[in-house]
């Protein structure tokens, strides 16, 4: 794992100033493939595995952007956006919320829980981008 | 003996009397008619003119002349002479026969007794007083005086001479004045008979003037000179009436003779009439005369006519009752029902012709009809006799077992019978229909066999029902199962799915940042086969998402958004999205919209995927050729058509409804040339369905397919 993530910050030098991207998902496999295409974008990236997780960097980091898988063992992706927009420290913060379950339900779920936006899985590093960056212009 | 010769010397002495004397008597006698004075008298003037010292006369009574009573004395008095009389019809008595001589006779001399007497005399003289001197059957009277001398007897025969005639004609007087009386009584009473008769009687002669009219017909006939001028004219007309009847009466002869007669009663100026009875009797001395007795048959005459009046109402009655009769008779003789109708007693008074079938017995019949008839008949009797001697019921019905003369066989009938009662209340008739309840029975024979028919067909039906039931249950419970298999199923897909997606999420994003360059630059080689993942694993995704589309709409989980939108805007949209296959196939895509086609308010996206994949399979099965996508509007079913037309490999009929089914495609071999889920047109039809359309095609191999979209311009629910 290391070696491929040193190979992305080589690859996409950082900037001190770039924005700070959460990257939650329980599948280590697409979180470090998001993070790094992030990375090789030009963004920090954090990570998280579950939802206290997903809090404890949150708070710690003040990150600009989450992007949040819902189903995540333990404290599920629901439950951490609804805690995180329950906060002041943390409730401006945007939340793209991903999902593998592209059923109707999961969206409105994803909204009411405080979700600024919701992308169903598959979704390409590339989508992923396109989506992170219209938000954080907005 | 000495007393006598004292008596015979002063007669003696007396002999002479001088004609004065005798004058004297003759004028006494004539001086009186009563006929005791003038006997009385007689003897007074013997006793003293002739020396008579008793005496007696006897008189014929008045009713019967020849029983002599004493009606004058001299000398003698007492019961004795009250009681004496003396019977002429005696034969044997001296003094009868002494009574029927002419001359004075003395009696008591010559040694023989004189009869007893009132005179107590043994010798005294007897002189018969007749009306004349002749002869006569009875004399009308007796003179017995004593003494008897010569002087004496000459005397009594002169004084009998001249009171004989004259006692003669008193008696006749006195019986002349008797009759006349008795007439008289007689006619009085006569009146009274005809005036107490209430009818008018008269007497007329032969001109009409009446001679006799009893009070009734006074009252008709004859007016008083105080009548008003009312009834006087009402009496002269009647006098008119009669006077005319009594003339044609003359008229036709001398037999007695009836005619009606009317007259007025003058009293309230009503109608009489009378019936005229007239009689001529013919009468020497009064002459001719007719009595008319007046019958009052005005009563008799209402009457007769009440009778003749109420006589034809009978006979009338009589008619309506033969007519009624006549008409009972075919109206009872036409029902088929056997209808008797019986006396008080329960005898048969009248029957129809069925009735006789099976209450008379035909002459000819055998005794076993016979024995069946009477049987048949006491049956019936008993019936009727119950109705009779239940008071109160008027009706009676009951069941009676009869049996057919003609054929021996059981006849069951139901009888009614229902009284016919008279006004005064009493039962004058039983009527009593029978009806034949063979078929009945039958009937009810065959509807008990039905019902048990029935009712078994019923536990039938019922086990049949509970097995149903039972079936259903099971059923029920099978198609729970299968649900909760089918939600399972859903579950297990959309699980699938996300198991599918999040490693396809990984090979993709790897993939495509391999693409990228992200790890390096790639050699033309490592590119290629990159590609190739690159383009199984979106392939695979397809997959994917059909499965997952398919077992949404099965789940209903397939949400419909409606919105309204341009169709010419989708058809750009659809063959942007393409372009890229397009551009690769070579071939000539066009689209050809109708100017009509109006916006549409359905789910948009549903539209959009069903035309992507008709253009994609057209494409797809399209070696060489072009391929059209034309819309239209049909007005009359406000639908919109938008179909897809190809010149390619075309479907064979026995194909074109197989490649609708799921995992289908025309050729399903393993080395099949076309690849694909084969999902695709089984979604297209159930999205179809959502919005309440229908997908068609026409093919022909070798030429060609033209797949359509009929859709409702609008859907018409959320």
């Amino acid at each position: 794992m290391s070696p491929r993530r040193a190979a992305v910050a080589k690859a996409t030098p950082v900037a001190a100033k770039a924005p700070l991207i959460l990257v939650v998902d329980d599948f280590a496999d697409n979180r470090e493939m998001y993070s790094q295409f992030l990375s090789f974008s030009g963004y920090r990236v954090a990570e998280a595995q579950n939802g206290h997780e997903a809090l404890e960097k949150a708070f710690q980091l003040a990150p600009d952007l989450i992007v949040m898988d819902l189903s995540l063992p333990g404290l599920d992706g629901w439950e951490a956006t609804r805690r995180l927009k329950a906060d002041d420290r943390t409730r401006v913060i945007p939340v793209i919320a991903l999902t593998g379950h592209a059923l109707a339900g999961h969206s409105k779920g994803a909204m009411d829980a405080g979700c600024d936006a919701f992308i169903t899985k598959p979704c390409l590093p590339e989508r992923l981008l396109e989506e992170i960056k219209s938000m954080l212009k907005g | 003996m000495n007393r006598n010769a004292a008596l015979r010397t002063v007669a003696r002495r007396r002999a002479k009397v001088d004609a004065s004397d005798r004058l004297k008597l003759a004028e006494a006698l004539l001086g009186t008619d009563d006929l005791a004075t003038c006997a009385q008298r007689a003897l007074d003037w013997l006793g003293r003119s002739a020396g008579v010292t008793r005496g007696l006369c006897l008189v014929g009574s008045p009713d019967t002349p020849t029983v002599l009573e004493p009606i004058a004395t001299l000398g003698v008095r007492g019961p004795r002479v009250q009681s004496f009389t003396l019977d002429l019809e005696a034969q044997d008595d001296p003094l009868v026969a002494a009574s029927i001589g002419l001359g004075a006779s003395v009696l008591g001399q010559n040694g023989r007794p004189a009869p007893r007497t009132p005179l107590e005399s043994g010798r005294f003289i007897a002189a018969p007083l007749h009306a004349r001197q002749t002869l006569e059957e009875y004399p009308v009277g007796l003179l017995l005086v004593a003494p008897s001398d010569p002087d004496v007897e000459a005397e009594a025969k002169w004084v009998a001479g001249l009171l004989g005639p004259r006692l003669t004609a008193l008696r006749a007087a006195q019986r002349r004045l008797e009759g006349e009386r008795r007439i008289l009584r007689e006619r009085t009473l006569l009146y009274n008979i005809i005036n107490a008769v209430s009818d008018p009687i008269l007497l007329t002669d032969t001109e009409g003037r009446i001679t006799v009219a009893n009070a009734r017909a006074e009252a008709l006939l004859s007016a008083g000179e105080d009548e008003s001028e009312g009834r006087r004219r009402a009496i002269a007309l009647n006098n008119m009436l009669f006077s005319s009847a009594l003339t044609r009466r003359a008229i036709e002869g001398a037999e007695p003779w009836r005619h009606e007669l009317l007259l007025v009663d003058p009293v309230d100026g009503s109608d009489l009439l009378f019936e005229l009875l007239s009689t001529v009797t013919v009468d020497p001395r009064e002459g001719t005369g007719i009595v008319s007795i007046l019958r009052n048959v005005t009563d008799l005459r209402r009457a007769t006519q009440e009778i003749e009046e109420n006589y034809r109402k009978l006979r009338l009655a009589e008619a309506d009752a033969r007519a009624e009769r006549d008409r009972l008779d075919l109206i009872i003789d036409s029902v088929a029902d056997p209808i008797l109708v019986t006396d008080p007693n329960a005898n048969i008074v009248m029957m129809n012709a069925p009735a006789e079938r099976l209450f008379t017995a035909d002459p000819a019949a055998g005794a076993e009809a016979r024995r069946t008839v009477q049987a048949n008949d006491a049956h019936f009797s008993s019936f009727v006799s119950n109705l009779f001697f239940e008071p109160g019921a008027m009706r009676r019905s009951g069941s009676i077992g009869l049996v057919d003369p003609r054929t021996g066989a059981p006849l069951p009938v139901e009888a009614i019978s229902g009284k016919i009662v008279s006004e005064h209340g009493e039962v004058t008739a039983i009527v009593t229909i029978l009806h034949d309840r063979t078929e009945e029975l039958e009937r009810a024979r065959l509807y008990e066999q039905l019902k048990r028919a029935s009712s078994e067909l019923e536990q039938k039906v019922r086990e049949a029902t509970a097995e149903l039931t039972r079936q259903n249950e099971l059923l029920r419970r099978s198609h729970f199962e299968i649900e909760q298999a089918s939600a399972a199923k859903s579950q297990f897909l959309a699980n699938m799915s996300h198991e599918f997606r999040t490693p396809l999420n990984a090979i993709l994003g790897y993939t495509s940042m391999l693409l990228k360059g992200v790890t390096g630059e790639l050699t033309p080689h490592q590119r290629r086969n990159l590609e190739r993942v690159d383009s199984n694993a979106h392939h695979l995704l397809a997959i994917i998402n059909d499965i997952l589309d398919i077992s949404r709409i099965e789940a209903g989980k397939m949400p419909l958004t409606l919105t309204q939108f341009d169709l010419k805007d989708l058809v750009a949209e659809v063959l942007a999205e393409v372009e890229p296959i397009i551009s690769r196939s070579q071939l000539a895509v066009t689209s050809h919209l109708a100017g009509d086609v109006p916006l549409l308010k359905t789910d948009r996206q549903k539209i959009k995927q069903i035309v992507i994949n008709f253009l994609t399979n057209a494409i797809k099965f399209t070696p060489q050729g072009s391929v059209e996508v034309r819309a239209g509007y049909m007005l009359d079913m406000d639908h919109i058509a938008i179909s897809v037309a190809d010149t390619g490999i075309g479907i064979s009929p026995e194909d074109r409804e197989r490649i609708f089914e799921d995992f289908r495609q025309a050729d399903n071999s393993p080395t099949r040339e076309y690849t694909g889920a084969g999902l695709g047109l089984a979604i297209c039809r159930r999205l179809a369905g959502m919005l309440d359309g229908a997908i068609t095609l026409e093919s022909e191999v070798g030429r060609g397919s033209t797949f359509t979209l009929s859709v409702p311009r609008e859907v018409k629910r959320a």
